[in-house]
């Protein structure tokens, strides 16, 4: 027991993280192109035309695993955050930083898709609704974690500062979440609901699946690349940076 | 497969472009996102080579 706790603390050192995620990249990069190959083919030729959106729902394929992924991606910052703050340990604010862009990227394509998704479906690109408005407001939160953490220079400050941020952000999770239940929206109820059998195709519903596992396998990957470019920055004063490198 | 040609495939009912508009999105913004993380990562490495190579440098010097 005790053994296996000390196994999991080396990997919480930037030393043993740097090597281990660079092996486990490329498996995170194939993953994706397997899911995301399977995925865009039941996207496009398998899945059959929607009764009422016509061809114009295959955005689901895309807008779904985006959205997902936007809010995942924060629950997961803000852990790796909030255990960095915690236990101090150093690869946890690294990994938080990593994801930020990530997020940010994730709910910038939420709210792109969705307004390419909302003209031809509701005539608007976009309307002040509960579900569109919270998302806007977890992309403003990643900007202003990545914007906070840039403007202090101490990067053990930036992590403590962006820890606290990202923590008290994490109440909008749940609001974008149940918004479509709590308010009247225009936007349409879940995709997939827990309680009932799924209203949509089956084929669809593997389409989508399929992609949300290319999305966080994506994810994974391009953290990790980024995760290691900000262990060399930060640790470059440490002797082992200089014999990570070849 | 319900499309019939290539035309309405690019077509997609007459929503081509917003399922196009949506797709090459998320393609360009997926594909240059690692790109610029693996130059970050390639540029944080290089200066690092160098700054061990002015060190060995300077450490030869000094013994010689």
């Amino acid at each position: 027991m005790k053994q296996s706790i000390i196994q999991w603390f080396r990997f919480a050192s930037p030393q043993t993280f740097y090597p281990l995620a660079g092996r486990l990249i490329p498996w995170f990069w194939a993953a994706a192109a397997a899911f995301g190959i399977a995925g865009l083919w039941i996207s496009f030729f398998v899945a059959p035309t929607d009764a009422q959106q016509g061809e114009g729902y295959r955005i689901i394929f895309v807008h779904v695993p985006a959205s997902w992924m936007s809010m995942f991606i924060y629950l997961v910052m803000a852990f790796w955050a909030g255990l960095g703050l915690a236990l101090n340990t150093r690869v946890s604010g690294m990994m938080a930083q990593a994801l930020a862009p990530t997020g940010a990227l994730m709910a910038a394509l939420s709210l792109w898709t969705g307004a390419l998704w909302g003209k031809p479906m509701w005539g608007a690109w976009w309307v002040w609704d509960a579900r569109l408005t919270s998302e806007l407001i977890l992309f403003f939160l990643y900007l202003g974690f990545m914007a906070l953490q840039a403007a202090i220079d101490d990067p053990r400050r930036a992590d403590k500062a962006g820890a606290i941020l990202a923590l008290v952000g994490v109440v909008n999770i749940p609001i974008i979440y149940f918004s479509v239940k709590w308010w009247n929206t225009l936007h349409q109820g879940s995709t997939i609901n827990m309680n009932k059998a799924p209203s949509m195709a089956q084929t669809m519903l593997w389409g989508m699946l399929l992609m949300a596992l290319c999305f966080w396998m994506y994810t994974i990957a391009v953290a990790l690349v980024r995760v290691r470019a900000i262990i060399l920055e930060r640790e470059r004063h440490m002797d082992w940076v200089k014999y990570a490198v070849e | 497969m319900q499309w019939n040609s290539v035309g309405e495939f690019f077509a997609m009912g007459g929503y081509g472009f917003y399922v196009w508009g949506s797709f090459g999105a998320c393609a360009i913004l997926m594909l240059a996102e690692p790109f610029l993380a693996r130059r970050r990562l390639s540029e944080v490495r290089k200066s690092l080579i160098r700054e061990r190579r002015a060190d060995e440098l300077e450490l030869q010097q000094r013994i010689s």
